[in-house]
C-alpha cells in the first residue's frame, strides 16, 4: 500500500551454520503458522526484516507528511473550536509517525537514515498527500475518506506479525476514530448549512473520492509484494477485499452525509451482496507514486526545509544536555 | 535513546509503550509526556536509556527457563485438596 520501492539494506550479520539457520528458519515457520508474534531480536528471515523496515518506515513518513496538507488549514479553521480540534488531529500525525520510527527501531535500523531515504526519495510515503487542500471542507473529507481508509487498512494490522508493529497499529487505531468522527461532523455541518457550504463539502468529496480509494494499493492481479506479506502475517486481508469494505461502509455514511460519491457506476449488487464500483484510473496512481503528482515536490521540499531549518534546535538541545552532562553549569543554574 | 514506560492509574504498575529520541533525561520525559499521554493515558512516566537494559537473548530462551518448566508443585492446582476442606 505505501509503495514498492526498496528500502536500505539490513546490516551484515555474520553467516549462520546451514543446519542452524535451517532450525530458526523452522521455529520461525512455526511461530507464524501458529499466528504468534515475532518479537525485537528473535532470529527472522532477512527478507521479511527488509520488508517490514521498509513498510514501517513508509508508514511513518505517511503520517509526517500527512501533516502538512491539513497543516496547511489551521490558520484558516472557521472557528476557534475547529482550531483546535485540528491542531489536535496534526499532533497526533505527529505522534503516530514517532510511534512508527520507534517500531521500524526495533528491526536494527536508525530513524536519521529512514528519514535520509524519505529526503533522498529513495523511499516513499501514501500517494494521498501529495494532492492538495483547497478548501476547509477538504478537512472533513480528510478526515471521513482518508482517516477511513486508513482506519480500514490499520485494523488488520493491529494482528500483524510483529509485535512491535502491531502494538503501535493498536495505538494509532485507538486515536484515528476521532479523527474520522472529526472529518464526519465537519461535512455534516458543512453540508446541512448554505447551498455555497453544501457546495463546497460536494466538491472536496469529488476530489477525494477516488485518491481515497487509491490508498489500498494496486488491485491484487497487480500486487507483486502481497503474496509474500500475507505468508509472514504482516498482511491479513488483500488490497481488493479492504477496497470493497471501505466502498461498502462509506455508502450508506455518504446518504447520512447527504452528499454523494462521484461515480455513477455505483450501485448494489445483490448477487454479490457488495456495491459495485467504477473502474479506478490506475495510471494516475502510477504518476503519483513516481513523483507527478499536484504536490510531490511541495510536499518534499516543505519536510527537508522543515528538516534543515530546525537543524539549530536539535543541536541546541544537545549543547545543553552535554553541557550539563558535563557538570559545567551548576544544578539550577540558567545555561 | 530511551525506553517509555507508563503508569496509567494508581494500583497499575508501569508497562512499556514505546521508545523515544531526546538529549537528556528531561527532554525526554516532556517529550514522552507529549507523545504517550496526549490522552492522559499515564499518571506516572519512567524514562530509561534504552542502553541501561539488559535483555536476555531470545535464542537462549528455552535453556534459560528451563529450571521453572518441571517444578508444577510450585503451582497450587498440582495440590489434591480434600472434599469439603475450604480456605484452603
Amino acid at each position: 500500500m505505501y509503495g514498492n520501492v526498496d528500502g536500505i539494506e539490513s546490516s551484515d550479520e555474520g553467516a549462520l551454520p546451514a543446519g542452524v539457520e535451517a532450525a530458526l528458519q523452522e521455529l520461525f515457520d512455526q511461530l507464524i503458522a501458529d499466528d504468534q508474534r515475532i518479537e525485537p531480536r528473535d532470529w527472522m528471515p532477512d527478507g521479511y526484516r527488509k520488508t517490514l523496515i521498509r513498510q514501517i518506515a513508509q508508514h511513518a513518513h505517511s503520517e509526517i507528511i500527512g501533516m502538512q496538507p491539513e497543516g496547511n488549514w489551521i490558520t484558516r479553521a472557521p472557528s476557534l473550536r475547529r482550531k483546535a480540534i485540528l491542531l489536535a488531529k496534526v499532533q497526533d500525525e505527529a505522534g503516530h509517525g514517532l510511534y512508527l520510527y520507534s517500531a521500524a527501531e526495533t528491526l536494527g535500523v536508525d530513524r536519521e537514515d529512514l528519514l535520509d531515504l524519505l529526503h533522498s526519495g529513495k523511499q516513499k510515503y501514501s500517494s494521498i498527500f501529495n494532492y492538495p487542500t483547497l478548501s476547509w471542507a477538504d478537512m472533513g473529507a480528510i478526515g471521513w475518506l482518508v482517516d477511513g481508509a486508513a482506519i480500514m487498512n490499520q485494523v488488520p494490522l493491529c494482528r500483524c506479525s510483529y509485535g512491535p508493529y502491531g502494538r503501535a497499529m493498536v495505538r494509532i487505531c485507538k486515536e484515528e476514530s476521532f479523527h474520522q468522527r472529526q472529518g464526519f461532523e465537519i461535512l455534516f455541518t458543512l453540508s446541512h448549512g448554505t447551498p455555497a457550504q453544501h457546495a463546497m463539502a460536494q466538491d472536496a468529496v469529488n476530489r477525494f473520492w477516488w485518491p481515497a480509494l487509491m490508498m489500498f494499493g494496486p488491485p491484487d492481479t497487480d500486487s507483486p509484494n502481497s503474496e509474500q506479506s500475507t505468508a509472514w502475517g504482516i498482511k491479513r486481508f488483500s488490497n481488493d477485499e479492504l477496497r470493497q469494505r471501505f466502498v461498502d461502509m462509506c455508502v450508506s455514511q455518504a446518504e447520512a452525509l447527504g452528499l454523494t460519491l462521484p461515480d455513477p457506476d455505483l450501485q448494489w449488487n445483490s448477487e454479490r451482496q457488495h456495491h459495485d464500483f467504477g473502474a479506478i484510473d490506475w495510471a494516475e496512481l502510477t504518476r503519483v507514486i513516481k513523483g507527478d503528482g499536484p504536490c510531490n515536490a511541495q510536499r518534499m521540499a516543505r519536510r527537508v526545509s522543515a528538516h534543515e531549518d530546525g537543524r539549530w534546535v536539535r543541536e541546541a538541545a544537545q549543547a545543553y544536555a552535554a553541557k550539563h552532562r558535563a557538570g559545567k553549569v551548576p544544578a539550577g543554574a540558567a545555561a | 535513546m530511551w525506553e517509555v514506560f507508563i503508569r496509567a492509574r494508581r494500583g497499575l504498575s508501569h508497562q512499556h509503550v514505546g521508545s523515544l529520541h531526546a538529549p537528556d533525561a528531561e527532554m525526554a520525559l516532556r517529550n514522552a509526556r507529549d507523545v504517550y499521554t496526549r490522552r492522559g493515558e499515564g499518571v506516572s512516566i519512567w524514562i530509561v536509556p534504552s542502553s541501561a537494559i539488559t535483555a536476555s537473548s531470545p535464542d537462549e530462551k528455552d535453556p534459560f527457563f528451563d529450571p521453572a518448566m518441571d517444578k508444577a508443585y510450585r503451582h497450587p492446582t498440582f495440590y489434591d485438596v480434600p472434599e469439603g476442606v475450604s480456605h484452603l
